[in-house]
């Protein structure tokens, strides 16, 4: 078996498996220690497995554009709520307090991407132009509290989504990968206390600081993108509501739900112009 | 070891040489002693309850704050301090239900490599008492949520990092709605999140020490990855 001749086959059929594994030479010298230790017949299933690495996934985002998608979120949220802020006796006064803490995080996350980003040597992308009413989903968002906090409550939970979807894909940078858990959980602190909001005023006084199945709790088919999916009750192959003391609800609202970058996408894009 | 010498298995383990095999023979026997002691842990001596190594250990760690805060809120619900009612009485039932939920999936995924049932220690919580039961309970939440963000990185699997990923965010909405019905608006203050709009993160370590007071059961955490 020549090694060398089969490493040289996959270059041609695929010029960026180096980007995908490792550089030839650490693949030699990964085999050369194996080697030594394995029979030979074992090195099929060692090459088997690293391809099989290599190919089984989706190919890896780049670390930098999972930022830059983390960021455009940010961007949007921060904007909001500055822009929500601007309007004097919008925001109910016994709640400018949260918002202007919500929105310095958000801007604090603007700022801490951008810097992450510029960091690893990437670009951070510029801000999109926002339109909030979102092509008719919250036409009066700035004028209706109402249907601000619809938005504010869509925009965190479809946050809290997006960080999680990405988690995976940040796994080969422990810092990064840390910094995002820790966002994805002030993004939940932030969701928690605006559906709360929600059900004190009223508004929905069914609506609990948690998701229940894939409810939009009252806000309506508008914004059922962002809840699609959160009414999953199997975790690593195990029906929650077939263990004990757990009904279908309960299995709904304790395991929140990641979505794809794609659907994030699809989701904020009617909000970018 | 001299029994050992005298097996057929050597006569035709030719290309294993004798050295190699003995050293093996004897890393066998290592394992049967750590396996040993494990047992004896387990029973409650010397070092404790032993968490387990890599995934495994993580999710033994994450089953043991699963434990905890079951153990807790079942323990709020069955003797209510007497403003709990109402909405607080719901949505505080909804979070017992919750961690009850996590604390059977973990033992479920973790099956035969799951930590037994650990004994709690909640003598200084007086639960009569509002305070003390709401103030214990922002503790165990805010703890709950620095401890899955800080144990993402120690996971390899990234099945198991999506499910921290899928709970940690659940921890923060109740640690957000006990912060609010503590002081309304702290959900999310400046001692939980920081300059960078960034939540707390702790190690495996840190996390068990602060939990200590409130757990009965040693436990030995010495296998836990770090990074």
């Amino acid at each position: 078996m020549n090694l060398q001749n089969i490493l040289h086959e996959i270059e041609k059929a695929d010029p960026e498996i180096y980007d995908r594994i490792d550089s030839r030479r650490k693949i030699m010298h990964r085999f050369k220690d194996l080697g030594g230790k394995l029979a030979l017949t074992a090195i099929p299933l060692a090459l088997g497995s690293m391809l099989n690495k290599a190919y089984s996934q989706t190919p890896p985002t780049n670390i930098v554009d999972i930022l830059n998608f983390a960021l455009t979120l940010e961007y949007l949220e921060s904007e909001f709520y500055t822009t929500a802020l601007g309007r004097p006796g919008f925001i109910d006064p016994t709640e400018t307090a949260s918002f202007t803490l919500i929105q310095q995080h958000e801007a604090a996350h603007v700022g801490f991407l951008t810097t992450t980003i510029t960091s690893l040597s990437g670009t951070p992308i510029t801000k999109p132009e926002f339109d909030f009413t979102g092509k008719g989903i919250f036409p009066n968002v700035f004028s209706n509290y109402q249907q601000f906090l619809a938005a504010a409550q869509t925009f965190e939970d479809t946050g809290v989504r997006a960080y999680k979807g990405q988690v995976t894909g940040l796994m080969s940078n422990k810092d990064v990968l840390t910094a995002a858990l820790q966002i994805h959980s002030v993004e939940a602190r932030h969701a928690a206390h605006v559906r709360y909001i929600r059900r004190k005023n009223g508004t929905s006084p069914e609506e609990k600081p948690w998701i229940t199945s894939n409810s939009t709790d009252g806000i309506g088919e508008i914004v059922q993108s962002t809840y699609v999916g959160e009414d999953n009750v199997t975790q690593l192959g195990i029906v929650l509501t077939t263990l004990q003391n757990v009904s279908n609800r309960v299995a709904t609202e304790a395991f929140d739900e990641p979505l794809s970058m794609d659907d994030v996408n699809t989701i904020i894009s009617q909000f970018i112009v | 070891m001299k029994v050992l010498r005298k097996r057929p298995a050597l006569s035709y383990g030719s290309p294993i040489k004798r050295r190699e095999f003995l050293s093996y023979v004897a890393a066998s026997a290592s394992i049967v002693t750590v396996v040993a002691a494990c047992t004896k842990n387990d029973n409650g001596s010397s070092n404790g309850i032993d968490l387990g190594d890599g995934d495994i250990g993580i999710l033994n760690y994450a089953y043991t704050i699963a434990q905890l805060q079951a153990a807790f809120y079942i323990q709020v619900i069955n003797t209510p301090y007497s403003s709990l009612t109402g909405d607080e009485l719901s949505l505080v039932t909804d979070i017992k239900d919750h961690e009850i939920a996590h604390r059977e999936f973990f033992k479920a995924a973790l099956s035969t490599s799951a930590i037994p049932p650990l004994e709690f220690d909640f003598t200084s919580i007086n639960f009569a008492n509002r305070n003390s039961v709401l103030g214990t309970a922002k503790t165990f939440g805010d703890l709950a949520v620095s401890a899955y963000n800080g144990a993402g990185r120690l996971l390899t699997n990234a099945g198991y990092l999506l499910i921290a990923g899928k709970i940690v965010s659940v921890e923060a909405r109740h640690a957000a709605y006990i912060r609010d019905l503590i002081s309304y608006g702290s959900f999310a203050d400046n001692t939980v999140v920081d300059s960078n709009g960034l939540d707390m993160q702790q190690k495996p370590t840190d996390v068990l020490a602060t939990l200590d007071p409130y757990i009965k059961s040693k436990l030995d955490p010495s296998h836990l990855p770090t990074l």
